[in-house]
């Protein structure tokens, strides 16, 4: 069982609990496969995705894992709630609970909301991504499909390319992946690697060229649309012209390189048709993997004394 | 009302004293100071009375006593403490702060005067809110209030404030504090102008295009903590520019809340050319580093943000050799409910009037100042910059403005008991070494 009622970050787990959530997860994989996809594990209990972003894939994979574990699952979304009328997030998230809630499922745009979350509320807490922190269902189901993809993820280089400096996916691969033992690289542009990141056990580059040598994983970025005109790059078109895969960089790494992205993807952006629908990638499987990754998470906090 | 002081620890900067001795006051007024010698003492009158008790939060004003013998043996007996960067939040914001709760915690910090700067609401840049302002410090003021005015008007750093006529009305610096004048027109504008009425300008000193919202120091806790930086440079750049200008005008400017080591070297630079610069660092900036946002506590969310240990060593050191002349609280008190929420949406600020002596008293204990450089930074230096010569003194003829401290005694920082209505500390629960136990002001006096 995990130690904390919560999942607030890789960062706060040990290697033990991430292998832990991955070996319990390749079991509700199997689930998944079956006629009937569903198991009364978490009959009873209840849980609400509260979403102060706007997300249709990561809220659809909750909230389908917590189906297939028969949680009563409940969609908090922001534009039909009382947080328009002033509301504080402290007292929406008191009410939520107080609604009966044993698991809420937090997606926000400010760094560090769960863990202000998970000092007031008795409730679990499971972070779907909080500002440029952290999104660790995204990391751990990442993991899930690289082992299940190349059996193993210590000893692997695994390049994570785009906009390190805003993304919380990167963030949460670095913490998980450098626990699991694999060589972990970041390719981007300066203005969108933030220089102390090297800190994180990481190897930094600039070209892709120079990055991609030897890779056996690559995760794409998705880049945002509105860092164009802010400084981070002249334009979308430069940016894709150094920074996007092709069929041609993609040959710098190796032969059985997997491609991985988070979605939802830029096509002809970060990334060509001919790589996202080519045999490289698992993008599709990295989909599936995450209701059966979601469930091992709800399933093991459940496990957990509150006090 | 008449006071004696007996056998205390007299340390006062402005006359070199630094003995054992006693002090005599008389109808709000140093009468005599005498150190090593037996002073004469006056008839005493038994069973004197005690005065307004600031440990209970009562609210109750200091009495009158007839006549007071207060034993000061083994404590330091120093002039009040001045604090020349605090928030009061009236008018405007009477939830965060009042001038009365304010001042009430000044007093039980040790200081007997306060520069509250302009960031109310409306905001002091004119004449009617320093009168305003003056007018309520001395009905409801524990000690006393000497307003800070805006150097432009709205904090917009666009035209000038009226600081003359806010200087008639009692106005002794002038300050956009927390909203920075970016247009370096305007500030060497309102240096020069400042010149006419012998002013300090105070800069917080941050380029705001470069911290960009920034909520924490840039750096490695920045980026785990996935909040945005605001890096060092911000406010060095600011520093450089405003040394540039008050080169330029020959213009006082004194810089606020220094917070990094690069900010420290600049200002040294400055000094040792014989640029008029004063600094201020306040007591977070030596006593926290950036460790203390983790887990995203909004009470360690302050501006400038806190930074890494070499900073932290570096204003130590600025303080021991002289380069940061004074040690200012930024009190910046708010509600509960401003500070439990969103890291990034919370206001900025540390409620710093009564953790303020006993957290740069460590400095003392650790042996980076002595007691003397310390009464300095925290009375003498700042009465001299806002050219405030009856105050940060004991001499014979000024005003009663004296703090005896306990410089052994420990107490734990409990914010729920804070006077201040802002009970937003990072220092809850710190054991800390030294307090004040007397303060004595506006004819008052007030034990604890």
């Amino acid at each position: 069982m995990l130690t904390t009622k919560d999942l607030l970050g890789i960062k706060e787990l040990s290697r033990e609990e991430i292998i832990l959530i991955l070996d319990t997860a390749a079991g509700f994989k199997d689930v998944l496969g079956r006629d009937i996809k569903k198991v009364p594990t978490l009959r009873g209990r209840t849980a609400v995705n509260l979403f102060f972003e706007p997300s249709t894939r990561t809220r659809t994979s909750f909230e389908l894992a917590a189906k297939r574990l028969s949680t009563d699952v409940i969609n908090f979304s922001v534009p039909t709630s009382s947080v328009v009328k002033g509301e504080s997030l402290i007292d929406t998230a008191l009410t939520v609970q107080a609604l009966g809630a044993d698991l809420i499922i937090i997606r926000h745009s400010s760094a560090g909301v769960p863990h202000l979350l998970s000092k007031n509320l008795r409730a679990s807490i499971i972070n779907a991504g909080d500002g440029t922190n952290e999104h660790p269902t995204q990391a751990l189901l990442d993991a899930f499909t690289i082992k299940e993809k190349k059996g193993k993820i210590e000893g692997l280089t695994i390049a994570i390319v785009g906009d390190i400096a805003h993304s919380r996916v990167a963030k949460s691969n670095i913490y998980c992946l450098t626990k699991l033992g694999a060589k972990v690289r970041l390719i981007g542009p300066p203005t969108l690697i933030p220089k102390e990141i090297e800190a994180m056990r990481v190897a930094v580059f600039h070209r892709m060229e120079d990055g991609l040598k030897g890779v056996d994983v690559l995760i794409m970025l998705r880049i945002q649309m509105e860092r164009q005109g802010k400084g981070f790059f002249p334009s979308i078109e430069e940016y894709s012209k150094n920074w996007g895969i092709t069929s041609e960089r993609l040959s710098h790494a190796r032969h059985d390189v997997i491609v991985m992205h988070p979605g939802p993807m830029n096509r002809g952006i970060e990334i060509t048709s001919e790589i996202a629908d080519g045999p490289h990638s698992v993008i599709l499987e990295q989909v599936t993997n995450g209701i059966a990754v979601r469930m091992a998470v709800m399933y093991l906090l459940a496990g957990v004394k509150r006090s | 009302m008449r006071i004696l002081i007996k056998n205390g620890h007299v340390i006062d900067p402005s006359q070199g004293l630094d003995a054992i001795g006693d002090i005599f006051i008389e109808n709000g007024k140093i009468k005599e100071v005498r150190v090593q010698k037996t002073p004469p003492h006056p008839p005493l009158a038994k069973g004197g009375l005690r005065g307004g008790d600031l440990s209970k939060k009562t609210g109750k004003r200091g009495t009158h006593p007839s006549f007071r013998t207060i034993d000061a043996k083994g404590l330091v007996v120093m002039p009040g403490l001045i604090d020349m960067h605090v928030h009061l939040r009236e008018p405007g914001f009477e939830y965060k702060e009042t001038i009365k709760t304010g001042t009430g915690a000044a007093v039980r910090g040790g200081f007997t005067t306060v520069c509250c700067m302009p960031n109310t609401y409306p905001v002091h840049d004119n004449a009617s809110v320093t009168e305003f302002i003056i007018r309520r410090a001395a009905e409801e003021g524990y000690c006393t209030v000497l307003p800070i005015g805006a150097i432009t008007k709205g904090q917009k750093g666009e035209e000038l404030a009226e600081m003359g006529t806010m200087v008639k009305e009692g106005c002794i610096a002038f300050s956009d504090d927390g909203s920075p004048v970016m247009n370096s027109l305007i500030m060497r504008r309102a240096l020069e102008y400042s010149k006419t009425f012998d002013v300090p300008i105070i800069s917080h000193c941050e380029d705001v295009t470069l911290s960009d919202n920034g909520v924490v120091n840039e750096g490695l806790m920045s980026v785990t903590l996935g909040l945005k930086g605001i890096p060092a440079e911000s406010e060095q750049i600011m520093i450089f520019r405003d040394i540039a200008l008050a080169e330029l005008t020959g213009a006082r400017l004194h810089i606020a809340h220094v917070s990094t080591e690069g900010s420290v070297q600049l200002i040294r630079d400055a000094k040792n050319r014989g640029v008029h610069v004063t600094a201020e660092t306040c007591p977070h900036y030596f006593s926290l580093t950036e460790d203390a946002v983790k887990g995203y506590d909004t009470n360690a969310k302050v501006n400038p943000p806190l930074r890494t240990d070499r900073d932290r060593q570096a204003i130590k050191e600025g303080l021991r050799d002289g380069t940061i002349d004074v040690i200012a609280t930024d009190h910046a008190p708010h509600h509960t409910d401003e500070k439990l929420r969103e890291f990034d949406m919370a206001p900025s600020g540390i409620s710093g009037l009564e953790t303020a002596l006993g957290l740069s008293l460590r400095l003392v204990h650790e042996g980076v100042l002595t007691l003397k450089e310390l009464v300095e930074k925290m009375s003498l230096h700042p009465a001299r910059i806002l050219r405030i010569y009856d105050k940060g003194t004991l001499k014979a003829g000024s005003e009663a403005e004296v703090v005896i401290v306990d410089s052994n005694r420990e107490l734990k920082v409990d914010a729920g008991n804070f006077f201040s209505k802002g009970k937003n500390t990072p220092f809850h629960g710190w054991i800390l070494k030294g307090m004040a136990v007397t303060t004595i002001c506006k004819g008052k006096l007030y034990e604890q």
